[in-house]
């Protein structure tokens, strides 16, 4: 990799509790993406010109300012229904950055905690939960997801649950690996030995082991989570229609680009391609910072 | 001696059994032993002769694998083996304390020195985070480390080895337990800490009446710290005495071999004693005295029957035909095996 070598040419700093953690190659540009987006999505009510789920019919299919026909009132255009597609882009903001970290915070939690329980108290427990898994990693992601909205029907909460109980699976499997690992080091040992039950060794020394591997983990899972989100919106068992989400106006879009109004479906788009690369670096960047084996330690 | 023993091991047996049931390890075979309040008790004998696994029997952590099979273990005059699991959680560490083989590693590296010397006391008498805290500093103290009020704060990584085994030995004698097991707590250290710590043991034992185990294969080490002695053997103690005494007149051929192989500044020989051949496949063991393939005193009783602990003294025991009082004459019997 060629950016090593620059790092390697850094004047020296002050020893810091810091320095092992530098910031040479840090990927600016996702992050900031990031941020700007989960601000975006905060102010959401403050920043949009225009209420998201009301248009005016009068005002359809207008192209975004830059094209012929296009207004200042307007920014990026509007769509079938006459509402402003800069408002609902940022209200959509808001849906993905909700549902990408709930989803994979809860996934988290239940994947977590099951891979610890697994691992550490071994034996059958051990197997239920594996062959649990196993079942679940064989089902396709998707269509269970699927399969699960159509039997909760569509709200943005019953799509974080859902999301959640697709993903744990990938969790539970990498936590419970370093859990095997970790239970056979001495400081376990010490713990069992110094008469802490099972559930205090597993909640205060195995759980703050691996919670370096469950953040990496959960920021390469908001990629994913995202993209399933705005799958199951554009297939319309997501986020139901009148609000506003990347996933929904894609789908809204789609009829009208072969006429030439690409503004529909190309700039919802970009923002949910940016938002998933953008977290996908981020977390390629987390996971060699913190993997002790790729950071050659 | 009168009063009753702190712990007392009648006929300890532990296999490990392989998952067919096929291959069973008398890893403990047979152990009686007795340790009183405020004694040190020395066990020694070579990698896999079962003193670690004896360890790890009386606090009961064995490794699945693992059975206890027979055998009573008294403490304080209550068996530990009729004890549950959760019954067995408070006297690990409140009452029996053990201090493990490796040290150096045996601190959580993402907590502090502070946090960890006041978990125990957190467990076990439900000690507030604050008086944990300030307990520990007083623990820190006791065991030397300086200035313990800026040490507390301090992560693991911060602290030297020598440190780091003071702390876990501050973690051992955190809640007042009666007897503290050491299984080689020093063979990561180099001699000066070494004898450090050992003296720093000493102290404590002697400051709160601890009972010590003491499991070591340095024999100098029992010379300086036991005043019991127990050598172990294939699964067995072979000979427990009286440390000076077993010294002095070693019974058993294997101590005595053991005490041969140590060297001396005075020796001018060329080359170490050793004992020749291997300790027997303790899942395969021979029929008679599992030391007879190696004995040099060895004669055909040896190899066809397993000899039981004979008493030789008050406080004395072996495992060798040889002490069996009720033969003729040992030393005759020395001489004409002297042949093979």
């Amino acid at each position: 990799m060629a950016i090593q070598t620059e790092v390697i040419a850094l004047p020296p700093r002050a020893p810091s509790r810091l320095a092992s953690f530098r910031l040479g190659d840090f990927p600016l540009i996702p992050a900031l993406i990031l941020v700007i987006v989960a601000l975006v999505a905060i102010f959401a009510n403050l920043l949009a010109p225009h209420n998201p789920e009301i248009g005016s019919l009068t005002a359809r299919f207008r192209p975004p300012v830059w094209q012929t026909g296009g207004s200042t009132k307007y920014l990026l255009g509007t769509d079938q229904l006459g509402r402003d597609v800069l408002s609902r882009l940022i209200f959509g903001a808001r849906v993905s950055m909700v549902v990408g970290f709930t989803a994979v915070i809860f996934a988290g939690a239940v994947g977590t905690t099951l891979g610890i329980i697994s691992g550490y108290l071994g034996g059958w427990v051990d197997q239920v939960i594996m062959r649990l898994t196993d079942t679940w990693l064989a089902l396709p992601a998707l269509t269970f997801a699927i399969f699960l909205a159509a039997i909760v029907g569509p709200s943005m909460w019953n799509i974080v649950i859902i999301l959640g109980l697709t993903y744990w699976t990938r969790y539970a499997r990498v936590i419970r690996g370093e859990v095997l690992s970790l239970k056979e080091r001495e400081f376990v040992r010490l713990a069992i030995v110094a008469g802490c039950s099972k559930w205090t060794i597993m909640w205060r020394h195995i759980l703050p082991n691996i919670i370096n591997s469950a953040i990496v983990l959960g920021t390469l899972m908001l990629g994913v989570v995202i993209i399933t989100e705005a799958t199951l919106s554009f297939l319309g068992i997501g986020v139901p229609p009148p609000e506003a989400a990347w996933g929904l106006m894609l789908s809204d879009g789609k009829q009208s680009l072969m006429v030439g109004r690409w503004w529909l479906s190309v700039l919802p788009g970009c923002c949910i391609m940016l938002m998933v690369l953008s977290a996908n670096l981020l977390g390629d960047w987390l996971r060699v910072k913190l993997d002790p084996q790729l950071r050659q330690l | 001696m009168a009063a009753r023993p702190l712990l007392e091991l009648k006929n300890l047996s532990t296999h490990y059994v392989s998952a067919q049931g096929t291959r069973v390890v008398r890893a403990v075979d047979e152990v009686s032993l007795r340790i009183n309040a405020g004694e040190t008790l020395g066990i020694v004998g070579e990698s896999g002769s079962g003193k670690s696994t004896l360890a790890l029997t009386i606090m009961r952590i064995l490794p699945v694998a693992a059975r206890i099979v027979s055998g009573q273990m008294l403490f304080e005059g209550e068996d530990l083996l009729l004890k549950s699991d959760e019954e067995m959680r408070h006297v690990r560490g409140k009452r029996i304390a053990m201090i493990l083989q490796d040290p150096m590693a045996s601190l959580n590296p993402l907590f502090t020195v502070g946090d960890q010397v006041g978990e125990t006391l957190r467990v076990h008498e439900g000690a507030s985070r604050g008086s944990a805290w300030s307990r520990a500093v007083g623990l820190l103290k006791a065991v030397r480390i300086p200035s313990p009020e800026t040490r507390v704060t301090q992560y693991p990584h911060e602290m030297s080895g020598g440190m780091r085994q003071r702390i876990v030995g501050a973690i051992g004698i955190s809640c007042g337990p009666r007897l503290l097991i050491a299984d080689e707590p020093t063979t990561s250290l180099d001699l000066t800490i070494q004898a450090q710590y050992l003296a720093l043991l000493r102290d404590l034992q002697r400051e709160h009446g601890l009972a010590l185990i003491f499991i070591t294969h340095n024999l100098g080490i029992v010379a300086k710290m036991c005043d019991q002695l127990a050598v172990m053997y294939a699964g067995r103690v072979v000979e427990s005495g009286p440390v000076s005494q077993i010294f002095n007149t070693p019974t058993h051929p294997y101590t005595e071999a053991l005490l041969n192989s140590i060297p001396r500044m005075t020796d001018n020989r060329q080359r170490l004693a050793a004992i020749d051949g291997q300790p027997p496949d303790l899942s395969a063991m021979p029929p008679g005295c599992s030391f007879a393939p190696r004995c040099p005193d060895v004669f055909d009783r040896c190899r066809a029957q397993a000899p039981p602990a004979f008493t030789t003294a008050a406080g004395r025991s072996a495992r060798c035909w040889l002490a069996d009082a009720s033969r003729d004459n040992p030393a005759h019997l020395r001489v004409e095996s002297g042949a093979l």
